[in-house]
């Protein structure tokens, strides 16, 4: 996986005292080998991590599942059966639509959260300490909890929907009540993730460009959309980063609620392929959709961090 | 401390928003002061409305695990709290019980997939931040893609090989599959620790006649030595949190304690005080371990990207 060292050289070493150089302890080669020597375990766990992953790349050119443990080459018929079939399509929007709305939608608490906590009131200091449990409780443990919170015989949601004249509250059983109710529980319990980096970002900026703008008479709403939100930029775009690759491979908290109904609403990518390989050991498959996820959250990955590193730069320069 | 345009309003404006009496000749700075005092009673009640919304589901699990059968259908918050369901759970007075199984199986791997992390991950930590290297960024990226790779691309075919080598089910099986999530945490998070120290540091070990090994053992290593008690428990809580690997490859024997969680709710008679005292138990360990980390939380959820 790895060729011969180009460049051995101890980097920060050998720049800053190059008479170090000149006297070696140990030869040459060996120092050369240094590095080399720290990672093998570790490409050797990724090549045992790989080696799954290619391997399951190749089950997608075969027809392998339980019933059929001796599977024949078919090409790329996997992939023609899945692109024409309505429930690939269906799931891909279901993951599209959730991975977008739950974003969004943490973002924008999050940044809000992070603006009234700076403030730093003294409401805001005793909430700041309880601000990340949601995101410490494990997702699919927060997914079981919102069931039990939304379910009418122990749950609290149906007598509050109740008393503010919603009768026929129904929870996760409608199509589009598990479709929100999955994005609420997503956002309850990572909204905090990006409230956290966002509040890192705003305790880092300096003092005088805000002065500057209140001396200049700019209200609170031009400052924040001129100022505030473009030197936070570069933190939020690294949390939105994680949380919409999360979001697009989320399961425990989709199963977890409504194990991807009622029918199909909720069935994203990750869901359908548990269905089809685990549930039903259609292998090659379950693998086919995951593949197809996987091209679709790298693709998203290399544009967003492109924009990133733009966006860093511009920061960096100013 | 506060450096955003909204610093100057005033906490304890609460107070002046309920008065509408005008005064006869409004000062300019007196209106913008109270407009101040608004927006501050506004900003408090939705910070305390979004606290709401985040804290009543956790109240509501803790009420439904401290409740007799008889009080959880029938009542919200007035009940005679009880540990009974606790007791159940875990199988007190009755020599144990499955769940108590399924939370050591989540300690042990746990614990395991952290060990084997940093035994390979701090090496290689100090190696992509110490030497450039051809291939030291192919694997730091090769181990940041484990972290946003959809799990199941991974885990379909590893359950086929699973199966064939006898590791379904097992705890070697676990502590591997559990790399993907504790690895690149480990690599990616020391390796900003390590950078944040000065090569100065080793230079001086050198020159006083150390050897490499020395110098990282008995100058760099004690330096980080947060970082990697950090890094640990941060390791730990994501793996104690995973869900699909247990849930996809064991079944009985090394099935964690979030995979029996769920498992719970699907019998025909569910006793929902059961759960929610399940549930408890089941998220108190991270929320625990997360007091010690609050420092370290921004650097080590966004992967070094961000230090606060």
């Amino acid at each position: 996986m790895m060729s011969a060292p180009v460049d051995s050289e101890d980097r920060q070493l050998s720049a800053a005292q190059p008479s170090l150089r000149a006297a070696p302890t140990v030869s040459r080669r060996r120092r050369a080998m240094r590095p080399y020597i720290l990672v093998v375990p570790a490409v050797l766990l990724c090549v045992g991590v790989l080696y799954p992953f290619v391997l399951g790349v190749s089950y997608t050119f075969f027809d392998f599942s339980a019933t059929n443990p001796e599977p024949d080459f078919i090409g790329f018929d996997n992939f023609a059966n899945i692109l024409s079939s309505d429930a690939f399509w269906n799931s891909a929007r279901v993951t599209g639509l959730f991975a977008l709305a739950a974003t969004a939608v943490e973002t924008v608490l999050g940044i809000g959260v992070a603006l009234l906590l700076n403030r730093s009131s003294l409401i805001g200091r005793i909430f700041e300490r309880a601000l990340i449990a949601p995101l410490m409780v494990a997702p699919i443990l927060a997914a079981i909890m919102w069931r039990l919170f939304l379910l009418p015989e122990v749950g609290w949601v149906s007598p509050i929907a109740e008393s503010v004249g919603i009768g026929n509250y129904t929870g996760t059983d409608s199509p589009v009540g598990a479709f929100a109710w999955s994005v609420v529980v997503d956002t309850w319990i990572f909204t905090p993730f990006v409230a956290i980096i966002a509040l890192a970002g705003l305790r880092s900026l300096p003092r005088s460009p805000f002065e500057a703008a209140a001396v200049d008479g700019a209200g609170w709403w031009l400052t924040f959309r001129r100022l505030t939100l473009p030197m936070i930029w570069p933190y939020v775009l690294v949390a939105v980063i994680f949380r919409l690759m999360d979001n697009l491979k989320m399961f425990d908290v989709i199963f977890g609620l409504t194990t991807g109904g009622p029918g199909d609403a909720t069935t994203t990518l990750q869901i359908s392929a548990y269905l089809d390989a685990i549930s039903y050991a259609r292998y090659s498959q379950g693998l086919t959709h995951m593949i197809l996820l996987w091209a679709l959250v790298f693709l998203t990955l290399m544009i967003l961090v492109r924009y990133l590193r733009r966006v860093q730069n511009r920061a960096a320069g100013v | 401390m506060s450096t955003t345009v909204t610093e100057t309003a005033d906490p304890s404006g609460s107070t002046a928003a309920g008065s509408d009496v005008a005064p006869a000749r409004p000062r300019p700075e007196l209106r913008s002061s109270r407009r101040k005092a608004l927006a501050g009673s506004l900003a408090n009640v939705s910070l305390a409305a979004y606290f709401a919304f985040s804290l009543i589901p956790i109240v509501f699990i803790l009420a439904l695990s401290l409740k007799s059968n008889a009080d959880q259908t029938t009542t919200y918050l007035a009940f005679t709290p009880t540990l009974e369901n606790y007791r159940t759970v875990l199988g007190i007075g009755d020599g144990g019980s499955s769940y108590v199984r399924f939370f050591l199986a989540s300690l042990v791997t746990s614990v395991g997939a952290v060990l084997v992390s940093l035994a390979i991950g701090i090496p290689a930590a100090y190696a992509a931040a110490r030497y450039r290297f051809r291939g030291s960024e192919d694997l730091l990226f090769t181990l940041l893609s484990f972290r946003f790779a959809p799990e199941l691309a991974v885990i379909i075919p590893l359950s086929v090989i699973y199966q064939q080598l006898g590791l379904y089910d097992t705890f070697v099986g676990m502590i591997w599959v559990l790399q993907l999530v504790t690895m690149p945490l480990v690599v990616w998070i020391l390796r900003s620790f390590f950078q944040d120290l000065p090569a100065e540091l080793e230079e001086a070990a050198l020159l006083d006649g150390y050897t490499r090994r020395q110098a990282f053992f008995k100058t760099v290593l004690p330096l980080v030595r947060p970082g990697i008690a950090a890094v640990s428990l941060l390791a730990f809580i994501f793996a104690w949190n995973n869900f699909i690997f247990p849930f996809t490859l064991t079944s009985s024997n090394a099935q964690t304690v979030t995979v029996s969680s769920l498992a719970f709710l699907g019998g025909n008679q569910v006793q929902f005080n059961l759960v929610a005292a399940g549930v408890v138990m089941a998220a108190l360990p991270p929320l625990v371990l997360a007091l010690f980390i609050q420092r370290y939380l921004v650097r080590g959820l966004s992967f070094g990207a961000v230090k606060s």
